[in-house]
């Protein structure tokens, strides 16, 4: 009997041991973490974590252990600026539903993902910038001349991601009779404008250039080139950051001494893209 | 409160749940029956079915949901140009219903052979002995006593397809998981009000769903 | 194997019979597959240059290998922690206090609710406020705790449902030789209704290894995202997807085979009638027959 009254007290003690143990191991896990974010003031020592997109192609992408991408470029700059070293850059992603979070949260210490100024968002954090002014623009087969602006695509299919305002912009403003395919992202929509079944693709120009300028893609798409908006990239900045100025500063730098324009040859010109004129180079704003 | 109240106007909340209980219906009729067959199928004497309906289910069943949708939408429609509706949104939304079925319909025969494990062997030996051949004793003495025992699984596949309809989105369907997406763009300093209507709206329809299959699966077990 | 007690061994006839159905069949299926691949192929699809990246050292490095072990790391982890949970709310949910049974079946039925999406974004929304997590943590952390609230759940439902679909004479064999009823419940009623609902549980071990998957849009940096993020690089998602969806099937099918194999021995363990009699009906039919 005492056998019995004893064997079952053993069982749920394993159990609480495993529970135990499994929530040991993820608080020891993160017990090492400690250099989070660290990077206010100068950079002596401590690292930055810069948020950015690890899967758009020619603006912020992930490639094993590489970081390419014009955002990823500007980030480079403005750090080495702020005072860290390449090595003291620790990139993280950002993707567009969480960057506000991220931010609030002290999860990264600034966030180069093609963001867009905008009043809601300033609610919530601060932008530096822009440091590039993108449009909404389409992408299109390379032998269609069909399609010169969002007018044409009265009837034609359009693709955008999930949640886009982009898309419905169209319906509302252009053209009405637009069909609109939604996918979880960019190069699902590339996939079906190359296999026929869509017309075109939309989004901020410099994301579609970026696409194209996939060695897979080229020769096979094209970006439009008649931008319909305006899309002012900043750094996004915790909310009332002492780090704007500096910021604003290295883009300006930036601008003046050609690494700019470098950034935006290297990494999204292959296509023949060229960025809106009239708006590019941007004049960043003063810091609120 | 204003703005709270302001999402409701600005978004059409309620019509992407109308659209996620839509999906839900339909692709449940279609992988219950589905399911059932599969099921029949795993327990039947030709061996060439007992292989097709446990082929089906490791292959079906062990690729992410994500993917089964993307295949059906920018596979079936997007390479191989077929259309289950001639209104362009209208074929999105049946495409991404088959996709949800052909999913669950792995889950339902997964759900309804936990209902046969519970079917003691002499039910079958009975029905075997006053001469029911396998079809019948499938029928009339098996089957109806699994699906009483499988209430219980077959809730959980039925929950899980509810909330797994808002992977509909992308097979291009305009239902909650991607009005949540938009809300969030357009409204980044809501971003907690707007989580909460969506997890209170799950809650509200998935709730009574996992209470009436609990009662019901106690009422319709088998006491033995 | 002609083990089942459900039918004859077919006969001569019925076995040409079948031969036949079976060359029609093949013959049907084989069809729709070539016809799709000639319509693929005329799209472009099977193209070597849209293959071939997949097929390097780079691809597997630095991408489909790293995600597999995230993937398979935040599974682990959930696969446990969802098991003791879904163990400690199903004897909740069959205690013999009617709080207790209140209580569970509350938290049961409300994480069984909320879509698992929601909570790993709540919670990596949420911990941070707390300070308990460093950053590099969170994903995992908040992946973790949606995927075990929810499946833990489902676990708890299972056993609570395999328990009521057992004979009655387990339970009172078990309190006619002088157990208690929890003792009953944990010793006696619970390991064989595991058993029974194998099916269904197995089935929620690969939903809880595919919906690491979720995890992405926290950032979470598991193997479907990879993939997309591969086939973003190289103009190739689909194929990319492809390859995923093939390393997905076979992990999942090993998991499962794991999860069979290990009941298998908690079954011999607890030996006794109920083994030999519940599972029989499909063992017969399903798992002994996957044999090509």
């Amino acid at each position: 009997m005492t056998r019995l009254t004893h064997r079952p007290r053993r069982t749920a003690g394993a159990a609480a041991l495993a529970l135990a143990a499994a929530l040991t191991l993820v608080a020891c896990s993160s017990d090492d973490g400690d250099d989070g974010a660290t990077g206010d003031g100068t950079g002596d020592g401590g690292t930055i974590r810069i948020g950015i997109k690890f899967d758009q192609p020619g603006l912020g992408f992930k490639d094993g252990d590489e970081y390419t991408g014009f955002d990823v470029d500007v980030a480079r700059y403005v750090a080495d600026k702020l005072g860290y070293s390449e090595d003291q850059i620790e990139f993280v992603e950002s993707p567009s539903a969480q960057r506000e979070t991220m931010l609030q949260n002290g999860q990264v210490d600034m966030i180069f993902a093609t963001y867009s100024i905008t009043d809601e968002r300033k609610k919530v954090i601060s932008f530096a910038g822009p440091y590039f002014v993108a449009g909404q623009d389409l992408l299109v087969a390379a032998d269609d001349t069909s399609i010169t602006g969002p007018e044409d695509l009265d009837g034609k299919n359009l693709c955008s991601v999930t949640g886009s305002t982009s898309a419905q912009r169209i319906k509302d403003d252009y053209a009405a009779g637009t069909q609109l395919l939604e996918q979880p992202g960019y190069s699902e929509c590339v996939t079906a404008l190359t296999a026929g079944t869509v017309d075109a693709v939309t989004t901020d120009d410099i994301i579609l250039a970026g696409l194209a300028a996939i060695p897979a893609n080229e020769g096979k798409v094209k970006v439009v080139g008649n931008p319909f908006s305006e899309e002012n990239y900043g750094v996004g900045l915790p909310k009332d950051s002492d780090k704007c100025q500096a910021v604003t500063d290295a883009i300006n730098a930036m601008l003046e001494d050609g690494s700019w324009q470098k950034a935006l040859d290297d990494n999204v010109s292959a296509s023949g893209y060229e960025p809106n004129a009239d708006l590019n180079p941007p004049t960043p704003a003063a810091c609120g | 409160m204003d703005d709270f109240t302001s999402l409701f106007s600005e978004f059409d909340v309620l019509g992407a749940f109308w659209t996620n209980i839509q999906l839900t219906f339909f692709a449940a009729i279609v992988s219950l029956v589905v399911g059932t067959v599969l099921a029949v199928m795993r327990i039947s004497p030709v061996p060439s079915l007992r292989w097709a309906g446990s082929t089906y289910v490791t292959l079906i069943r062990n690729t992410p949901l994500t993917v089964i949708i993307v295949f059906c939408v920018l596979g079936l429609w997007g390479q191989l140009g077929i259309t289950l509706s001639s209104d362009f949104q209208r074929n999105f939304f049946w495409l991404s219903v088959l996709g949800l079925a052909v999913y669950h319909a792995a889950f339902v025969c997964e759900a309804l052979r936990s209902g046969v494990n519970t079917v003691p062997v002499g039910q079958a030996e009975a029905a075997r002995a006053i001469g029911l051949d396998f079809a019948s004793s499938a029928r009339l003495v098996i089957l109806p006593q699994a699906f009483r025992g499988a209430v219980a699984p077959l809730g959980n596949v039925l929950i899980a397809l509810t909330k797994n309809s808002t992977v509909a989105a992308a097979g291009s369907v305009a239902e909650t998981s991607g009005l949540l997406r938009t809300m969030i763009e357009n409204r980044p300093d809501l971003i907690l009000a707007i989580f909460f209507i969506f997890a209170f709206g799950f809650v509200l329809i998935v709730v009574p769903i996992g209470l009436a299959t609990t009662s019901l699966s106690r009422r319709l077990a088998v006491a033995r | 194997m002609s083990g089942s007690v459900l039918f004859d061994a077919p006969g001569p006839r019925a076995r040409r019979r079948m031969v036949w159905v079976n060359v029609a069949a093949t013959v049907v299926v084989v069809g729709i597959a070539v016809y799709a691949l000639v319509l693929l192929n005329r799209k472009g699809q099977l193209d070597s240059d849209l293959w071939a990246p997949l097929f390097t050292v780079s691809a597997w490095e630095d991408y489909f290998l790293p995600g597999l072990r995230q993937t398979l790391v935040a599974a682990g982890l959930s696969i446990v922690t969802a098991g003791v949970f879904g163990f400690v709310f199903g004897l909740g949910r069959l205690s013999a206090s009617r709080t207790v049974r209140m209580v569970a079946g509350g938290v049961v039925e409300f994480f069984r609710a909320l879509p698992v999406l929601i909570m790993m974004v709540f919670f990596y929304m949420a911990i941070p406020r707390l300070d308990l997590v460093s950053p590099q943590d969170l994903p995992l952390v908040s992946v973790v705790l949606g995927l075990t609230l929810y499946n833990g759940s489902v676990f708890a439902e299972l056993v609570r449902s395999g328990v009521h679909n057992l004979p009655k004479g387990q339970r009172e064999a078990a309190l006619a030789i002088g157990l208690r009823r929890p003792q009953s419940l944990r010793l006696v009623e619970v390991p064989q209704a595991v058993i029974a609902m194998l099916p269904a549980i197995a089935s929620q071990l690969v939903v809880i290894l595919k919906d690491t998957a979720l995890g992405a849009i926290i950032t979470y940096p598991e193997l479907l995202a990879a993939a997309r993020r591969f086939g973003s690089g190289n103009g190739n998602i689909l194929q990319a997807l492809v390859v995923a969806a093939v390393v997905f099937i076979v992990i999942n099918w090993l998991l499962t085979r794991l999860a069979e194999a290990l009941a298998g021995r908690v079954g011999r363990r607890t030996a006794g009638k109920a083994r030999a009699e519940a599972p029989s009906l499909v063992v017969t039919a399903g798992v002994d027959d996957q044999r090509p």
